[in-house]
């Protein structure tokens, strides 16, 4: 007898089919069918998932007895059915630090920590696992991405289980951890001349070309309902409240921006008591137009040529800023530029303080956090929640020369205690 | 100065159906200008009611974003490559 290896989507071909919901442009509001498209044709605006608000919502217990995943809150994703592919995403731990908390002044503090999210270990998993399930349904059989390393491996791991083609294009420097995370699946990995920015105009007229579902350009509205399970879960393990301040590192203004838009839901769901979380964003000084977005009271964002180690959040010319900055700006946050010198030590504090190990964008909103306390944006009552994207493991070149060198000793007792002496 | 001028898929629609389409002009305003007169179904997909571009649109002469070299005022050389990229994604 022979055991068969079927991929995930061998196996959904089998099952139901899962529909996508129709589109509609957020600037102008006109409709068109479900598609792997993320311009209007109108206005070209950004087009975004439109939901039957009649559709059946399932109440607290409900979504409680449901496989820890972020399909738990599947009526708050962009689809119709049951998700067919990479149903072991999200639902990761919310770790309360009091250190942290006594170091910000704050009344108590939470990481929420996607630096474990399944199967890549970012909180990329989330927006992927709603994106390759729209490129199945769509008949796709080829998705990819342009990226800044995250991504990349979020989009080439969930690929290959899932049996689809895959074509990923980064910035031809990326940290090495980043580079092999992805290799190892064995995709079409093109390495770009340029910033993330350069990388992004070549993909997005690579998906405009050959018809590919590309994750975050022609798969965009799907894709970005994923992100916001984060706010779901932050809710829900919180025992179905709000936090008082929530913190996210800031790249294209995603994130920031579906967190706002899933708190806003489970509001309005019923499912929450206390108010909306104050929004706050935090990049890397090298690369912060979202900073000087909201700093300046502008409307539009200015790109600017990124420089910073912060690589995952290093996009000059963010697509989603101007929703960012409306997000924050609407429930009375702010936001925090940070250094390189301070990211990193916002590694290692977060390190020390938590045990959790993060990569330089998580270094970046540990960092802009305290420059929030520091300038008193938080107070003694605040909850704070900070989201914690990235695994460290993926750019280990952040801390080289760093940390102290360890001593190397023979296996010795006289040589360990001629180091610390005999009172160990 | 005659230049080439690519649109994505969703704007060729507007211009006949070309994605690549070869124009003059001494600025890169000058060029969308020529563009819109040639193609007024595309025109107001090219320029807002100021004349100037959509947030959600990005212009590139050559491979450099047009907002770090003056916008529309850009002066164009012979051969130089216009592209049109209708919502940069996210990372």
């Amino acid at each position: 007898m022979t055991t068969a290896l079927i991929t995930e989507r061998e196996q959904s071909l089998q099952q139901p089919t899962l529909r996508p919901l129709p589109l509609a442009c957020r600037l102008c509001g006109a409709s068109q069918p479900a598609a792997p498209a993320a311009i209007c044709e109108e206005c070209l605006g950004p087009l975004e998932p439109v939901y039957d608000p009649d559709r059946p919502l399932p109440d607290a217990a409900t979504i409680a007895s449901r496989p820890g995943s972020l399909w738990r809150y599947r009526e708050w994703l962009p689809f119709e059915g049951e998700p067919l592919l990479s149903l072991d995403s999200g639902f990761t731990p919310l770790v309360e630090s009091p250190a942290l908390a006594r170091r910000l002044g704050v009344g108590r503090l939470w990481v929420k920590n996607d630096s474990v999210c399944h199967p890549s270990l970012s909180f990329k998993d989330r927006v992927v696992a709603s994106a390759i399930n729209a490129a199945h349904a769509f008949g796709l059989d080829t998705v990819g991405c342009a990226s800044t390393g995250n991504l990349a491996n979020a989009v080439a791991a969930q690929a290959a289980r899932a049996g689809l083609a895959a074509w990923i294009f980064i910035p031809h420097d990326l940290e090495i951890g980043k580079v092999v995370g992805t290799a190892v699946y064995n995709p079409h990995l093109v390495r770009v001349r340029g910033t993330y920015d350069d990388v992004n105009r070549l993909c997005t007229q690579a998906a405009d070309r050959y018809g590919w579902g590309l994750v975050n350009i022609n798969l965009r509205g799907y894709y970005g309902e994923g992100s916001k399970t984060v706010a779901f879960e932050i809710c829900e393990q919180l025992g179905w409240r709000t936090p008082t301040a929530v913190v996210a590192p800031m790249a294209g203004g995603s994130l920031v921006t579906k967190l706002g838009k899933g708190f806003a839901e489970f509001a309005s769901a019923g499912l929450l008591s206390g108010a909306a979380p104050r929004l706050y964003g935090a990049q890397a000084d090298g690369c912060s137009p979202i900073v000087r977005l909201v700093e300046s009271g502008g409307e539009h964002v200015e790109p600017v040529i990124p420089n910073t180690i912060a690589r995952s959040i290093a996009i000059g010319n963010p697509a989603d800023g101007r929703f960012a900055a409306q997000a924050i700006r609407g429930t009375g946050g702010w936001v925090a530029g940070v250094s390189d010198e301070d990211l990193v030590a916002g590694i290692r504090l977060l390190a020390e303080t938590t045990g959790i190990f993060t990569e330089t964008a998580g270094g970046a909103t540990v960092a802009g956090a305290l420059e929030l306390a520091r300038t008193g944006r938080f107070g003694p009552e605040d909850e704070v929640v900070l989201c914690i994207t990235g695994n460290g493991l993926k750019t280990v070149e952040a801390l080289q020369g760093v940390l102290p060198e360890a001593p190397v000793i023979a296996p010795k007792i006289r040589e360990l205690e001629a180091l610390y002496g005999r009172d160990l | 100065m005659a230049v080439t001028f690519s649109l994505p898929t969703v704007l060729a629609r507007l211009a006949d159906g070309q994605s690549t389409i070869q124009a003059s002009g001494t600025t890169l305003g000058d060029v969308v200008a020529q563009i819109a007169d040639r193609f007024p179904r595309l025109a107001p997909r090219l320029r807002d009611d100021q004349g100037g571009p959509y947030p959600f649109v990005t212009y590139y002469l050559n491979d450099e974003d047009i907002r770090f070299r003056g916008g529309f005022s850009a002066p164009v050389s012979e051969g130089d490559e216009i592209t049109v990229v209708a919502a940069i994604a996210g990372g």
